[in-house]
């Protein structure tokens, strides 16, 4: 097996992953669909730089090759960006959940809300 | 230069006077007065140069691609209208400064007007049809703030909305038309387009940019149909209304017509479009004026049909009838203002501006009386004042024009909207000021302090003057304004209160008749109109706004039916289905390039991710245990980074992760641990389905770009320059502080208001419904006994000056090894939540020195700085320098502004990361804190409602 293959499967696995989790209905596995995403994409554009092992992008005069030093420079800002935006979507979930008393996201009303209301 | 200057003048008072909102009203006033003497005075400067037919002008390129450029031009039409803006302005800060009562924000309400003025004079002084849209644009925004000056009243919001609607919309038809025009002449210069007239008129493109260019001047100006929304922004302060409505924003309309005459006029179309609207709005504004009772409703529809007179005279094309247009555009400027002003007195005096509770005020207040009848004479266009000269012009003209073959019909609709004019403006005079004294009034009128009353003495006393000496006082402005209005030489500007007898004189004499007819017989003409039942433009505005919103929410509510999956679902099916159709037509081309073998540790590696993703998402329900999944994943990502050549990316990717990892267990304790299923076994394997084939789609796009040649168009100029112009050696963080340092700028503003929106959403979230929620939450999961334990404290004590040392290392070899602003920022901030951890909320809280929300800013606020910087230097933004110093003991070492913009990042992520989990963690204390019922910042709280409702 090579590198390329794992990365490669690992991207596909954490996006399917992302993806199913997103389509949840309750808010807390869309966050972290939404933070499994961020993994895949993450990785992907890190893969955009092509895979080089034990050539960090320091520079040194006469070094023959290097790894890709943008990809590195975007996917760093990115990984502190995807930090925010869950943490944003989270919150969002919480102050939703404390106003509404539920966590669901699919448009039904909560059968647990229901439950409470059929009692009092 | 000094066009620049002079546009520059009133927003400059404008910001100075914002800057300022504590100072006393006459330091208010003194520096408005400032600023537009100065303003008037570099006016009258460069006047004689532009009198004698050497028109000013500068440019600047601003968006050279577009042909935008901040192109100021000033001839004798820019300079009369200009005169008039500042001239007019200048009486007015001077009324406001006395009419606005001590209770009100002068320093407010006088930055908004400058601000307003400064947009009016730069439609006037614009040289660039596209500029001429911005100030455009700003006149609408501005005059929305001062219509709805009186925020707290729902007249004034509702007359600032459409004002805005109204004349926002009409602007949008504008922008259309203008680049239409623009598009034909092949220019946006205006110098250009004015020489392009035959060539636009021919144009196919003609009619459309023609009706949209009169969509824009006639919602400004307020012409029929478009007429209802002026009354209404009468609901301002009357300064503003003497202002706007004088000289001003409604006069913007008719001064586009008159600066695009030489390209759009001298057709069928325009004549028809143009003369006919005119004469229309003439009549409906003067009828309407006629039968209302509150005196500045009645000068609002007076003001709308002698707008309707001056679109007419513009829209007959011939240059002696744009000769009268300007003529009376300088008329009823000065008369307007001063009844405006005059009206405004009233109201202050006599406690109301209902007409039918006054009357017999000549009196109680003979100068103020005094003052308001020679203005409406004026208006009425009685000799020998102004208003008499233009009106009679216009009669002239009307006289000479025919319409649709027929030459009656011009000068008999012209007769009814004069002698409707008469008639309104008579009975101001004759209903306010004349007549029995009233037994009471509302307060006790009598003449106010000079202040208020002598700036609208200066406009009468102009407008008698214009009146007697037409030629001497006006002749030097009118006749070249006229000639730029014509675009060729000037028609000869005779003006004279006696021409003989000439049908003009029969029909003005014939109209003076009329009107005071009608106002002898104004009681059963008034219950005629009423009548009439007329719709109120107000209402079926309103009502058309709901049915907009009405159809807005259908439209949402049909596309949206409050499911977040089923809006992803569509999402990701869509990407899916652009994937398959990309590779369906484009195939599916992985490359050759040489493979890296695996070794059996990433492996392992790989094996540990693949299971845990699939635990998270299998194993929904236990939501403390996926949390630990989620980890495993973090840190074999981690760990590829390191392995794959990526130092910086493993640091950044382990912080996060830990931050990550404490927010979500936060948040979890207050979220439902281990809910019910929702969705059925049909809905998950739909979903499983979707996932797969995403997955499988970016697996197979990662693959196929993977075993590519790599395609290098700029990353070797980062290789390269990275030491020589950077001064660093690791190319990632010289990339993020220097090569792409605007980059970086934009992402920690982005975590900035990231962080500052959950402190937002979490401050209020401790009252109301949720705070009662808070209230009732019962921690459902089993407490340790010790609720900080001891080693654990004493750990993270004596671990935080390391923690900070490592921090700081991280951070000073950022820039050579891997490390950096990012990496130290979110150590800092785990050393820092540690103690948060170890001795809780309260006590480590009580020890923090700074603010989160500062560092925010503080950190957004260097690295501008340092950006900025640069420009000093004659370098581009964000260009950093570095040099290389000896210190004893410490030896040679290396200082780079880079560093400067680095310590910024690192204060930002520090303070973004603090304050979302600060928050987070307390939120529930915070509630227990708060009383149950407290006085929130709204008299009604939805949220409380909301729960009545329940």
């Amino acid at each position: 097996m090579s590198m390329e293959f794992l990365v490669a499967t690992a991207i596909g696995a954490l996006t399917a992953g992302g993806i199913y989790l997103c389509l949840r209905a309750r808010t807390f596995p869309v966050v972290l669909g939404l933070a499994m995403l961020s993994y895949a994409i993450n990785l992907f554009l890190f893969a955009m730089g092509r895979l080089v092992v034990g050539r960090p992008a320091i520079y040194e005069k006469g070094a023959t090759g290097y790894t890709d030093p943008l990809p590195q420079a975007l996917v760093l800002t990115a990984i502190v960006i995807s930090f925010g935006m869950t943490a944003l979507a989270l919150v969002l979930a919480l102050r939703t959940f404390l106003e509404t008393g539920t966590d669901q996201v699919d448009g039904r009303p909560d059968p647990d809300l229901l439950d409470r209301e059929n009692r009092t | 230069m000094h066009l620049i200057l002079l546009a520059l003048l009133p927003f400059l008072g404008s910001a100075w006077l914002a800057l300022l909102p504590r100072a006393s009203r006459g330091v208010h006033a003194g520096i408005a007065v400032a600023h537009v003497v100065a303003a008037l005075g570099l006016l009258l400067f460069v006047a004689p140069g532009v009198l004698n037919g050497i028109a000013d002008q500068v440019r600047y390129a601003w968006v050279p691609a577009l042909d935008l450029s901040v192109t100021l031009r000033l001839d004798a039409l820019g300079l009369l209208f200009a005169g008039l803006i500042l001239g007019i302005g200048l009486l007015i800060v001077v009324y406001a400064r006395f009419y606005l009562p001590a209770g009100e924000p002068m320093g407010r309400f006088l930055s908004l007007l400058l601000l307003f003025q400064g947009a009016m004079l730069g439609i006037a002084l614009s040289g660039n049809i596209l500029l001429l849209l911005i100030f455009w644009e700003l006149t609408s925004l501005s005059s929305f703030l001062l219509i709805g000056f009186r925020s707290d009243k729902a007249e004034g919001r509702q007359g600032a909305r459409m004002a805005l609607a109204v004349t926002g919309g009409g602007g949008l038809a504008l922008i259309g038309g203008l680049l239409l025009l623009g598009h034909v002449a092949g220019s946006y210069e205006l110098t250009d387009v004015l020489a392009q007239g035959d060539v636009v008129r021919a144009s196919p493109l003609y009619p459309a940019a023609l009706v949209l260019i009169l969509l824009g001047c006639f919602t400004k100006s307020a012409q029929f149909p478009f007429h209802f929304w002026l009354p209404h922004a009468m609901a301002a302060p009357t300064p503003v209304s003497a202002y706007l409505h004088s000289a001003t924003m409604v006069k913007a309309g008719v001064f586009l017509l008159a600066r695009l005459w030489p390209v759009l006029a001298g057709t069928d179309l325009w004549f028809y479009l143009v003369a006919t609207t005119g004469l229309i709005t003439m009549v409906v504004g003067a009828a309407i004026a006629l039968f209302r009772h509150d005196l500045k409703a009645i000068l609002a529809y007076s003001t709308v049909s002698q707008l309707g007179l001056m679109t007419m005279l513009f829209g007959f094309g011939t240059p002696a009838a744009a000769l009268a247009g300007i003529f009376h555009l300088l008329n009823h400027s000065l008369f307007k203002a001063a009844l405006f002003m005059n009206a405004g007195i009233v109201d202050h005096e006599a406690g109301t501006r209902d007409i039918r509770l006054l009357g017999g005020l000549a009196k109680l207040m003979p100068i103020t009386a005094a003052l308001g009848m020679i203005a409406a004479a004026s208006m009425a266009g009685l000799p020998p004042l102004g208003g008499f000269l233009s009106k009679e012009m216009m009669l002239e003209e009307a006289v000479h024009t025919a319409w649709l073959g027929a030459p009656w019909v011009v000068p008999l609709v012209a007769l009814v909207g004069a002698a409707l004019s008469v008639a309104y403006s008579l009975r101001f005079i004759v209903q306010l000021y004349l007549g029995p004294q009233r037994d009471a009034y509302p307060a006790s009128p009598h003449d106010p302090p000079a202040g208020l009353w002598a700036p609208s003495a200066l406009l009468v006393a102009l407008t008698i003057a214009v009146g007697l000496f037409p030629a001497l006082l006006t002749g030097w402005l009118i006749t070249p304004a006229a000639a730029d209005i014509t675009g060729g030489t000037a028609p000869e500007f005779h003006p004279a209160l006696w021409h003989g007898i000439t049908p003009a004189l029969m029909l003005s004499v014939i109209a003076v008749a009329a009107g005071g007819l009608m106002l002898w017989r104004h009681g059963p003409l008034l219950r005629g109109w009423e009548l009439l039942r007329l719709p109120d433009a107000k209402r079926l505005f309103e009502a058309a706004l709901e049915r907009l919103v009405q159809w807005a929410r259908r439209m949402s509510d049909a596309v949206h039916n409050g499911s977040l999956q089923r809006q992803l679902a569509l999402m990701f099916l869509l990407a899916v289905v652009i994937g398959v159709e990309a590779i369906w037509y484009g195939g599916y081309a992985p490359g050759t390039r040489p493979l890296l073998p695996a070794p059996p540790v990433a492996i392992v590696a790989w094996t540990l991710l693949l299971a845990a993703t699939a635990a998270v998402a299998l194993v929904p329900r236990q939501r403390f245990v996926t949390l630990i999944y989620i980890s495993v994943i973090g840190l074999v990502v981690s760990l590829a980074f390191i392995y794959l050549s990526a130092p910086d990316l493993a640091l950044t990717q382990i912080s996060v992760e830990t931050v990550t990892i404490l927010l979500l267990l936060l948040a979890l304790n207050l979220l439902p641990k281990q809910p019910v299923q929702l969705s059925s076994n049909q809905e998950r394997a739909r979903n499983l389905l979707l996932g797969l084939a995403g997955g499988t789609a970016s697996g197979l796009a990662a693959w196929a770009v993977m075993t590519r040649a790599p395609n290098d168009p700029i990353s070797s100029y980062h290789w390269a320059n990275s030491y020589s112009g950077g001064g660093g050696t690791n190319v990632v963080n010289v990339t993020l502080v220097d090569f792409r340092a605007f980059d970086t700028f934009g992402e920690i503003t982005v975590l900035g208001i990231a962080a500052l929106t959950i402190f937002a959403l979490l401050q209020p979230a401790a009252r109301g419904v949720s705070g009662q929620r808070l209230r009732e939450w019962i921690a459902d999961l089993p407490r340790s006994p010790e609720r900080h334990p001891m080693m654990f404290a004493v750990a993270a004590r004596l671990l935080l000056p390391l923690a900070m040392m490592v921090g700081l290392y991280i951070f000073l070899r950022g820039h050579n090894s891997p490390g950096g602003g990012f990496i130290a920022g979110l150590i800092v901030s785990i050393a820092l939540l540690m103690q948060y951890m170890a001795s809780g909320f309260e006590w480590a809280d009580q020890r923090r020195q700074i603010d989160e929300h500062a560092l925010i800013g503080f950190g957004v606020i260097i690295a501008a700085l340092t950006g900025v910087g640069s420009l000093l230097f004659d370098a581009p933004l964000f260009t950093s320098a570095f040099g290389y110093f000896t210190l004893p003991i410490v030896g040679k070492f290396e200082l780079a502004t880079a560093m400067l913009f680095d310590i910024g990042v690192a204060l930002a992520v520090i303070g973004a990361v603090m304050l979302a989990l600060a928050e987070l963690s307390h939120i529930a204390q915070r509630a227990q804190k708060e009383p149950a019922e407290d006085d929130g910042p709204m008299d009604v709280d939805p949220a409380k409602l909301r729960g009545l409702q329940r």
